[in-house]
């Protein structure tokens, strides 16, 4: 067939979308790269001038960067399981199953509802005084208590008895008593994480270790997600997949293990590597909702993500120039992590 | 293996109890964890302040008044975000398909030179942090004097990238003997656009008008920078206040929350088996 181009009719189709495109999208990209050179600022009366790559220097050299990196990188370590959760999930609703659509509607309800309204809920659940998780967990840890409680006193009374080891050892006393004083976590209150990272430097300590709010965004995280997109994606992928593979495999002798194994996780690979391409850019410029409602950022900056970071940069202190290096510098992680997620990934797709 | 008939009748008849049985019991409990939040706001929303902070799920005076507080409170205009946040993004899902549409059937339906980089373009911009068009945009909202307008809201969501590289992959799919016969027949491109394509690309379009609405609806960031008037708040915005000021009044909160959510769950119920197709759609041949 002579290849004809339509170009004329196709500008007439495009120019409404692409005049719109241009002026929001790629005029502000560019645009936004060069304020980055520049030390703009929309309030204050410095008379404005190149600054080549001051901004950057100044960025890479402040702790705040590191920490906010830092920050960010954590969040998205709820990406893994909220991913094999959506995978596990959907594996249970391929089944023929009574059901099925009622399930499906009550895991897709949080990331359809999912936004500000959301986030305040969460933040009145988290409550670490009156909130409702924190009252169940007491209900928990109170029979917990009474028996550490209770151990730790008959060890001290006698020495020999059937706890008196736990005196002569003298370490599991000290473990005893902080048992019997377990309080639940302060959740969005606390500094504390399951990586004992330290709140206002780059390091560790052992004291910080324990759940805050850092854990407790990334559970509120992977609750809104598991049900959400990512689930029906794998929905479909599953729905794809030829049942002969099944058949054959059964024939084989492979049990469900051997069959999600050997079948349905090679063949969803491609939806897996679309998911997690998507979940590496959604997360790396996450955060900001979280931030903004629940925490501000707190406390002592450990829910400030980049994305929050630009945020107080270009919006509360109106510093444009320096708000856009940030907001180049995460476009710039961004785009070489999906590069890299590109040629690494694509290997194991083409099967 | 010499195993009996039987034997495997019954092998088969247990595990397909047990994996019916199995199943279920994860799929409640998922389901459940799925719902606990919302029904602790359901029940939070109309109890007295007093009884949020109580353990007991069930409040002892259904206080359904707190609804009727919260449409009616003196600093904020519950109504009145509601409108705004459903007018901006009714008129984002308009022009959004619209140009979606015509953009979509200049990659699908087309030929012209440059066509494959100019859509490869566009999908990049899909990797762009919203923050970094966000700050130019802010200043040219400025310089336009469109800070704190409806036009502000709307205008700059009205293009998107997403929206044309949807309608584009569902474009793909319709048969192109479909328009070839039609412009044998003598049909021009506005027709077979028209007549042809958009009525056959109405499920694509459907998923399109329901993820542009939702976003638009939940949209934070650009309106919370945006909006400085008080009755131009969207939703969100307007949540926002209501909770810093009174955020210590949980039942208030949990009631404009639960009146915020409402029309997603609705428009979820009634649109649901467009939705499913439409987000599996977004991926087919990503």
């Amino acid at each position: 067939m002579k290849q004809r181009s339509d170009l004329r009719v196709a500008l007439f189709f495009l120019i409404p979308n692409f005049v719109g495109f241009s002026v929001f999208m790629l005029g502000p990209v560019m645009f936004s790269l060069g304020a980055s050179f520049t030390n703009w600022n929309l309030v204050k009366s410095v008379p404005f001038r190149f600054v080549g790559l001051e901004n950057f220097g100044t960025l890479f050299q402040s702790q705040d960067f590191w920490l906010y990196s830092i920050n960010t990188l954590y969040f998205m370590l709820g990406m893994p399981v909220a991913i094999a959760g959506s995978l596990f999930l959907a594996v249970l609703l391929s089944q023929r199953l009574r059901g099925v659509v009622l399930y499906r509607t009550l895991f897709y309800l949080p990331s359809f509802t999912a936004g500000v309204a959301l986030l305040i809920l969460w933040k009145a659940l988290y409550n670490p005084s009156f909130g409702p998780i924190n009252e169940l967990l007491n209900v928990l840890l109170e029979p917990v208590r009474a028996f550490a409680d209770a151990v730790s006193a008959a060890a001290l009374l006698r020495e020999r008895g059937p706890f008196g080891w736990i005196a002569a050892s003298g370490e599991a006393l000290p473990f005893l008593a902080g048992l019997a004083e377990a309080q639940p976590p302060e959740w969005l209150a606390s500094t504390r994480n399951l990586f004992a990272l330290r709140p206002n430097a780059v390091g560790v300590d052992a004291a910080q270790w324990g759940l805050g709010a850092r854990d407790a965004i990334i559970f509120m995280g992977v609750w809104t997600a598991v049900g959400g997109g990512n689930m029906l994606l794998y929905l479909a992928g599953i729905s794809n997949i030829a049942p002969e593979l099944y058949e054959a495999a059964e024939i084989d002798g492979a049990g469900r293990w051997a069959k999600f194994r050997h079948v349905t996780w090679p063949q969803l690979a491609p939806t897996t590597f679309f998911i997690v391409i998507m979940s590496f850019i959604a997360g790396l410029q996450g955060g900001f909702e979280q931030a903004r409602v629940m925490t501000l950022g707190g406390p002592a900056g450990t829910t400030t993500t980049l994305a929050y970071y630009i945020y107080i940069k270009a919006f509360e202190e109106f510093q444009i120039g320096y708000a856009s290096a940030v907001a180049w510098v995460l476009f710039s992680i961004v785009f070489a992590i999906t590069l890299v997620n590109w040629r690494f990934g694509s290997r194991y797709v083409n099967y | 293996m010499s195993t009996t008939s039987a034997q495997r009748t019954f092998a088969a008849w247990w595990f397909r109890a047990g994996r019916f049985h199995v199943s279920h019991a994860f799929l409640v409990v998922f389901s459940l964890t799925m719902l606990l939040p919302f029904l602790w706001m359901l029940l939070a929303s109309v109890k007295p302040q007093n009884e949020v902070e109580l353990l007991n799920p069930f409040p002892t005076v259904w206080q359904w008044e707190n609804y009727l507080e919260v449409l009616t409170h003196k600093d904020i205009s519950f109504g009145r975000y509601y409108f705004n946040s459903l007018f901006v993004a009714a008129w984002v899902t308009f022009l959004a398909c619209f140009t979606s549409s015509l953009a979509g059937y200049a990659f699908a339906r087309l030929r012209w030179p440059g066509r494959d980089h100019v859509f490869k373009l566009y999908l990049a911009t899909m990797m762009v942090p919203g923050v970094v068009t966000m700050i130019p945009n802010y200043t040219l909202m400025v310089k336009l004097h469109l800070l704190d307008s409806y036009l502000g809201l709307v205008i700059p969501a009205s293009f998107t990238a997403f929206g044309t590289f949807l309608l584009r992959q569902f474009m793909l799919t319709i048969p192109p003997s479909l328009d070839e016969a039609a412009r044998i027949d003598g049909a021009s491109h506005w027709r077979i656009f028209w007549d042809i394509i958009l009525p056959l690309s109405r499920p694509g379009l459907i998923v399109l008008a329901i993820f542009t609405f939702m976003g638009n609806y939940g949209s934070f960031f650009w309106p919370l920078v945006l909006i400085k008037s008080e009755h131009l708040r969207t939703l969100p915005i307007g949540m926002l206040f209501f909770d810093t000021i009174y955020g210590k009044q949980t039942n208030l909160i949990m009631a404009a929350s639960v009146m915020n959510i409402f029309p997603l769950i609705l428009l979820f119920i009634v649109l649901q088996k467009y939705l499913v197709r439409g987000i599996q759609l977004g991926a087919v041949k990503g």
